[in-house]
This record gives C-alpha cells, structure tokens and sequence, in this order.
C-alpha cells in the first residue's frame, strides 16, 4: 500500500518526457530507461519508484546526499544488484526498449552492453597494463584478433594513451591514482558498452586527475551514455546534460526531478532541489 | 647579498608513554624468548649429534644401514661397537611421502576453499567453515587408524589401477604387488591430514579478495568462473603457498600416522607403489624406546637433519611468497 502511494508521488514529480525530450511511443526510445523502479536488501526498502530517461549519447548526473539509493540505482541498471544476498527489485530497465530484466536475457551478456567504472580505481593487480586493458576481451570470451589496436584505441578514448604507450607491460598498479582510474575506463570500452556507469569515479582522485576524468567524459558521450553519480555539484554541473535529483526522508530513496543540467542549477522546479545544489544540505 | 647556510638537522627525540614501554618490554620479551627457544633446540641437537656426525660424516645422510650393536655390554671394551647409523632412505621417503601428500592436497584444498566461499549456500557456509577449523584439530593419530583402517582397502584400489595402467613408468612399478603399506597410500592418508590446514588457509585468504575487483569481473561481462581465475585465485596464490607450506611443514613433520602405515626399510626406493618406505620423524619415534647411548645420539642427529630439511622448505617458501605477491 506504501509502495504504491509512493509510486504515484513519484511519478507526479518526475516529468519523464522532460529528460531527453523523447516523446509518444517508448518502444521506439533509444537510450536506457527505467520505469517504476524499486529496490530492496532483506526488508529494507532502499529505493521506491524511479522513472527515468537516458537518451543515447548524452551524461546524465546522479546527485543527493549520501544513502538516498544513487549507488542502488545506478547497479540496477547493469544487474550488479543481484549479487547482494537478498536484494530485491521491481519495475523494468529498458535498453533500447527490451527489458534487461527479462527471463530470457543474459545478466553477463547485459553487463557487456551497460558497463561499470567504481568509485575506487581497481586495476587488476596481477596484470600489466595492457592485460588489464584486453581483461574483459578475455573475461566474456569475446572473439578479437586486433588486440594491439583495442588497446590503443582505447587508451586513447580514456587519455591515457600518450603517459603509458611505452610502457604497457608495466604493472597497472605502477600508475598514479587518476592514471589508474583512466585505466579502469579503458578497461570498461574495451568490450564496447552502449552505457557506461560510473559510481563517483573522482572521489578518490585530485582535483587535477579529476578534471582529466571529465574531459574524458564527454568524448565518450560522443559515441556511448553515461550515467555518473557524484557528490561534487561543480562536477555535476561542468560534465552532464542531465542531472537528476535524488533524496531520502528517512525511509527509501525517491526521485524528486529530473532536468537538464543547466535548469537544475539555475531554476529547479522542487525547491529542495534548490537547496541542495546550493549546498544548503547534503 | 647573503649568503644562507645550510642548517645542519635537529635531532629528534621521542618520548614513550608509560604504557607504550610496558607494551615494549612486553612484546621484546616473547620475540626474544621464542628465539631463544629455537636457538637452545638448535645447539641442543647439535650438541648431542656431534658424535654421530664426527663418526659417520657425510654418510650419515647418504648412507642407508641403520644397526644398533646393542648386545655388546656397556663398559665391555673387548670387541669394537659396530654399530653403523645413516638414515639417507628415510629422507628421501620423508620427501617422497610429503610430495604425494600435498600433490593431493594443494588441488583438493584450493577447490574446497574455492567452493566454501563462492559456491556453497549461505546456509551451510558457516557449518563448513565451522567443520574444516575442527578437522584440523583432529590429531593425526586418528587419521592413521582412519588410515589403515578403513582408507587403505580404497587407496590399495586405487594404487593398483596405477599399477596396471602406468606401470611401466618406472615410480609406479612394484617388485611385490602388496599396495596396502606403499608410500602411496601413506601419501594419501597424509593428504587428508593436511588438507584442512591448507584448506583453511585458502578459504580465508581468498575470502578477502576485493569485493570491488570481483564485481569488475561481472561488470565486464564475466562469469564467476572467470572472476575467480582472473582475480580471485592470482589474487590469493601468495596465501595459498604460505598455506600449503604450512601443512608441508606437518607432511615432513608427520610421526604416528607415518608409523602407523608404513614398513620402515632402510633401502633407496622410488617406487611409490612398493610397500617400502618410512620417513624420518617415525623413524625416530619407532627406535626411540630401545635405543643405547649412541643410537639415541643419531637419533637426535637425525632430528637435527629434519629441523634442517623444515627450516630450508621454510625459505623457500617465503621466497617464493615474496616474489609472488602481486605489487597492487
């Protein structure tokens, strides 16, 4: 009954046509989207009614304090959150319109097309940083031959190339914090996702390593989506098209707008939305 | 304009806290008293041993004839002691019987603990992790009764079915086809000994792979089997070696249950298969009792030649640890 109270409130704050424009028919959507969403752990009800649109090539921004379901949300839409016993989920995750969460569909076989980067850099440690590179080419069995090409081109598309193509036999751990979190993107273009996900992928990092990860950012938005979540509101705001404004009043986490990023800064429609961006809480 | 001089470095001085000395003292103390623990077993064994290396020397290792010339009267001077001691079969089947062991084991204990961590329910993880800590407590007396008891009748199957399908490699051939008391079927009863050890070692090491690192594997697109052989295993091999050196240290060590399955003979063999064998420490246990003056003498020489043999296996061991642990 709470759920579904819940559900409705939701879906009158959130205006889904309004994030990526794409109006009438769903089906036809290119991007990712999800519909009514929920999350649970046991009993704990952690997420309740996400609606959200991510048209294709576009950043779209995560922002709210912390325990407000980001990080839940965000491993909903590659089918990590599985993989803690007892979690739970409702609703659908469109890809194209072809629900991921459908019997027939392949959890790795998704995960290949939505990707992941984390919030700490993780380069594999006993591989060198070419191993780490062609390590999903490897993991999912993909058939390649052009390994030296795979690796350059993406390098390259992570920024990374130039500091490490002398050295791609050193080991991934031998790189600096930010070089190594660029690695980790290399590593998830590598298998060519449609989405890429990133759970504050800068919070480790400096401020200098920081800006490097942006700029990266939006060449990849050239040819794939990214979905980012982040606590920095100038990082929100210098990287995405989209943000979209999560929050918590004690009980599970909600949507409360999602805009383009420059009305959510300037002119939100939620006032607590306001407050946040201006740093009032959170 | 002047010139700065370079100031030479102030000296640092500490201060302990009253309960940073006691803790100090505390822990000075136990270092220094195992030290000097295994420094008075060493010159002990040294001490007591001399003889029987002054007399025997080099052959003592190589040589294989153990006799004790125990009826000649104490004090009677009439007729020499021929009494001649080497044990060069008994180490060489200490390290026989301890590579069957862990040939066994290492495999058995990484799929156990392979198994226990990412593959057994929920339910019954606790139980086996419970079950595993037990069994390496059981005593290894009991898994030589186990031993000749009940494991031997499967143990001599399997060493025939060895023995008739690759006999003619030469460690599997038998001069009698008697496998009840081989140095293979002890191998065995010595594997199931240490792999709980291991098995406990490995569970534990792998265990504290990053979660973030498994979950990168599946973010690629990977499937459990391929998080464990890209991450999981890399990732613990240096534990698992620490581990397995562990339980080598007992396979080399092991007494009553080698002394329970094997016929110590004094002979060179390599055959696995063949009801020979022995090793060094259940050699020691099974002459201790009826020993003279200078048998006990080589006895404690002999233990002298195993404390050697651990402590070399021991630094090859963490030799090896170190160059494998992955720099991260």
């Amino acid at each position: 009954m709470t759920q579904r109270t819940m559900n409705m409130t939701t879906s009158d704050l959130t205006d889904m046509n309004k994030v990526g424009g794409a109006q009438g028919d769903s089906t036809s959507f290119r991007g990712l989207e999800t519909r009514s969403v929920h999350a649970w752990f046991g009993k704990h009800h952690a997420l309740a009614g996400v609606s959200l649109r991510f048209p294709e090539r576009t950043v779209t921004g995560l922002i709210g304090p912390s325990g407000c379901g980001k990080s839940t949300f965000i491993r909903l839409l590659n089918r990590m959150h599985e993989f803690i016993p007892s979690a739970a989920m409702a609703g659908s995750v469109l890809l194209n319109g072809s629900d991921i969460y459908d019997p027939s569909e392949d959890p790795a076989m998704i995960r290949l097309k939505v990707g992941m980067v984390f919030q700490k850099p993780n380069p594999f440690p006993a591989m060198t940083i070419r191993e780490n590179v062609l390590a999903g080419i490897k993991l999912a069995h993909l058939k390649r031959d052009n390994h030296d090409d795979i690796v350059e081109q993406c390098l390259t598309r992570a920024g990374l190339w130039k500091e490490v193509k002398d050295r791609l036999d050193a080991s991934g751990g031998s790189l600096s914090g930010g070089q190594q979190q660029r690695l980790c993107i290399a590593r998830s273009l590598a298998v060519e996702p449609q989405v890429l996900l990133m759970d504050e992928p800068c919070s480790a990092l400096d401020p200098g390593s920081t800006l490097r990860i942006e700029e990266t950012i939006k060449e990849l938005a050239e040819k794939i989506t990214v979905i980012i979540v982040t606590h920095n509101m100038q990082q929100a705001s210098r990287v995405s098209d989209y943000c979209a404004f999560f929050l918590t009043d004690g009980g599970p986490g909600y949507l409360v707008e999602a805009d383009s990023t420059r009305k959510i800064f300037t002119n939100p429609s939620d006032p607590r939305t306001a407050d946040y961006v201006q740093g009032k809480f959170g | 304009m002047t010139t700065v001089e370079t100031p030479t470095p102030r000296e640092m001085t500490v201060i302990y806290s009253r309960a940073d000395r006691i803790f100090r003292g505390i822990v000075t103390a136990g270092a220094l008293t195992s030290l000097l623990l295994l420094g008075l077993i060493a010159s002990f064994l040294i001490f007591r041993s001399a003889g029987t290396f002054r007399e025997f020397g080099l052959n003592f290792i190589t040589g294989t004839e153990w006799f004790s010339d125990g009826f000649r009267e104490v004090g009677d001077e009439s007729r020499p002691d021929n009494s001649v001691f080497s044990i060069g079969p008994m180490i060489v089947g200490s390290l026989v019987v301890a590579t069957i062991a862990m040939l066994f084991a290492i495999p058995l204990s990484i799929g156990g603990a392979l198994y226990i961590e990412f593959y057994a329910p929920r339910s019954i993880y606790r139980v086996l992790v419970a079950m595993l800590d037990l069994a390496a407590a059981i005593p290894s007396l009991i898994f030589g009764l186990w031993g000749i008891e009940i494991f031997t009748s499967f143990g001599v199957r399997w060493a025939t079915l060895l023995n008739d399908r690759l006999g003619f490699i030469p460690i599997f051939s038998v001069e009698f086809e008697n496998f009840g008391r081989s140095p293979f079927v002890a191998g065995c009863v010595l594997a199931s000994l240490v792999v709980p050890i291991t098995t406990s070692v490995a569970r534990e090491v792998y265990s504290r792979t990053p979660r973030d690192l498994i979950d990168t594997c599946y973010a690629l697109g990977g499937s459990k089997w391929g998080a464990i052989r890209s991450v999981v295993m890399p990732y613990g091999r240096s534990g698992v070696i620490a581990g397995a050196m562990l339980g080598l240290g007992r396979a080399l060590g092991e007494t009553v249950a080698i002394y329970l399955m094997l016929n110590l003979v004094f002979k060179y063999s390599y055959q696995v298969l063949d009801s020979t064998g022995g090793n060094v420490a259940s050699m020691i246990a099974l002459k201790f009792g009826e020993a003279t003056d200078k048998e006990i003498s080589a006895l404690i020489a002999s233990g002298l030649v195993l404390f050697v043999i651990t402590l070399i296996v021991n630094m090859i061991a963490s030799n090896i640890v170190q160059r494998t642990t992955p720099r991260a």
